[in-house]
């Protein structure tokens, strides 16, 4: 840029414009991919065009059932974690004992759903984003719109129904996983029997505390759908094309579920 | 041609961005009738037919399939047509997540009321018509080319189109292969009364199986005619593109400098 100054800044002021301009255009994108998929799933039947529920127990395998090992052992390290560190803390307090709150809360709080958001955006966002840039990259979706099958109707709305589905329901499997894990190690290192973390752990959590989490984990559900589909029609240039947008979803997917979570998080305890 | 249109095109005006691809196109297809899209590459053939199949809404112009005129028609319009159209996409575009029997079957599946029982006699059927029996139960990426092709277009058929569209069906296949697909096209406009609209480069299967020839050249049309008309046409550009000989394009050398420096 070999420029005065001031064309150097209007320069800067024009590009954040139209980054600006483009993440208005995605999010409008977002909100109109959410209504269409929400209008197929409530008149797609009465149209005779119904969206099929094969196809979302098809993605709900995928996103859930698939995923538990893995949730299931990042969710127990995470336990594990919490409990370490909360140990370590409380003890400056003469408090350890308390640490089964902070366990309790933070995991069905934050922790359950946030590992599960990731973990999910990792493997079904990026396989999404995939397999839905393949089909348009090969002129599936091409194929499905003349045929008359509206591609939102058909590859959109069951994954959506997958996720809000699947999310809360791995979420409490997650909360279930991290919990044991705080329950080993407090086994371990405080000798706490398994039956008093359950009991202490169950008269914290509230029903408000699970609600937060799983009402979290839908949100996420919808985002990781979003990114992943929107980034799979965005596909264009080939195979190459295909990996762009997988990566892309990816790492939108994941920044917007932070990000997500950090505002309802605020929100929520105000 | 006093047969009604099923196809009528008028003034036609495609961009991409802001490159102008199609420059008023005039086109008409009558009922029953075989018209093949022939021209040079990037001349705008595959663009022609994206804008039949309603896959981009065009600058300005009119497209009329079987009467209704779809930049205008509403999205219930466009569906009722698609159930009355048939697509062979040039790669094929099988559902790669689905065996051949189940992406010849989803049209039915989705349009139409019948037992499973049924669905899989018709999907079979159109695989048999196809030369494809017994393929069935195979994955698209277990096919050949030429398998891929006749499998999308047992995929077209089985709904029993109206109008059926068609991307290079010969391109890339064995003579004989491509002979057969020829047959099939005269054979299902002649048993089906089917309206057929070929995009081909390969002349032999062009004056075979056309009724009428539409020539393409820059986002124009050259020359529509049957295909005697075709063949004696004086036209420079129908002449090369006939007898395979390279173009004689004047070089204009300002343009050409301007673009080789990229100014
Ligand atoms: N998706 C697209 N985006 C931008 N330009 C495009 C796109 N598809 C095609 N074009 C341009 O439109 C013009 C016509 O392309 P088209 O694919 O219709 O040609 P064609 O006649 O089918 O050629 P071929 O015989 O090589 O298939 C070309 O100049 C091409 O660069
Ligand atoms: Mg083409």
């Amino acid at each position: 840029m070999a420029e005065t100054p001031r064309s150097g800044i209007a320069q800067n002021l024009e590009r954040i414009g139209r980054a600006c301009v483009d993440l208005l255009e995605e999010f409008g994108y977002y909100f109109a991919l959410i209504l269409e998929s929400l209008f197929w799933l409530a008149l797609g039947r009465s149209r005779r065009q119904p969206v099929r529920l094969s196809a979302a127990a098809q993605q709900m395998v995928e996103v859930g059932i698939d995923g538990l090992p893995i949730v299931f052992i990042l969710s127990f390290a995470i336990g594990v974690m919490l409990a370490i560190q909360g140990i370590h803390t409380l003890k400056q307090f003469g408090a350890e004992t308390q640490v089964v709150l902070g366990i309790a809360l933070s995991v069905t709080r934050e922790f359950g759903p946030l590992i599960t958001g990731i973990l999910v955006a990792g493997r079904s966002g990026s396989a999404l984003a995939a397999r839905i840039g393949t089909m348009n990259v090969n002129q599936e979706i091409d194929a499905l719109r003349v045929m008359g099958i509206n591609p939102v109707r058909y590859l959109v709305s069951p994954v959506m129904v997958a996720m809000v589905v699947m999310l809360p329901l791995v979420t409490l499997f997650s909360d279930l996983a991290a919990l044991l894990g705080g329950a080993v190690f407090c086994n371990l290192e405080l000798g706490l029997s398994y039956a008093a973390y359950w009991d202490q752990s169950t008269s914290f959590i509230t029903t408000d505390d699970i609600l937060q989490g799983l009402s979290k984990s839908v949100v996420f559900g919808v985002i990781i759908a979003l990114v992943g589909v929107t980034n799979g029609f965005m596909v264009s240039g080939g195979a190459e094309g295909v990996g762009k947008s997988t990566t892309r979803a990816v790492v939108l997917a994941i920044s917007y579920i932070v990000l997500a979570d950090m505002a309802f998080t605020y929100f929520l305890n105000k | 041609m006093n047969a009604a249109a099923a196809i009528e095109v008028e003034g036609l005006v495609t961009h991409y961005g802001s490159r102008l691809i199609l420059d008023g196109v005039d086109f008409r297809v009558a009922q029953g009738e075989i018209m093949v899209i022939m021209g040079g590459s990037g001349s705008g053939k595959s663009t022609l037919l994206r804008h039949l199949l309603g896959l981009h809404a065009p600058t300005s112009g009119s497209i009329r399939l079987l009467g209704k005129d779809i930049t205008r028609a509403s999205a219930d319009e466009m569906h009722e047509l698609r159930t009355n159209m048939g697509v062979s996409f040039q790669g094929g575009a099988l559902l790669s997540s689905m065996t051949v029997a189940e992406n010849v079957m989803l049209p039915l599946r989705e349009h139409t009321r019948l037992d499973e029982q049924t669905m899989n006699i018709v999907a079979r059927m159109k695989l048999e018509v196809v030369n494809l029996g017994g393929f069935g139960d195979l994955r698209p990426s277990q096919l050949s080319g030429g398998m891929i092709k006749r499998a999308a277009l047992a995929r077209a058929i089985v709904m029993d189109p109206k109008l059926l569209f068609f991307d290079e069906p010969s391109a890339g296949l064995d003579p004989v292969v491509a002979a057969e697909l020829d047959e099939l096209i005269i054979k299902l406009r002649d048993s089906m009364q089917m309206t057929i609209v070929v995009v081909t480069h390969e002349l032999d299967s062009a004056f075979k199986i056309a009724d009428r020839i539409t020539v393409l050249d820059r986002g124009r049309i050259l020359l529509s005619g049957t295909v005697d008309e075709v063949r004696r046409s004086t036209n420079e550009r129908v002449q090369d593109l006939l007898n395979r000989r390279p173009r004689e394009e004047e070089i204009d050398a300002d343009e050409y400098l301007r673009r080789l420096t990229g100014g």
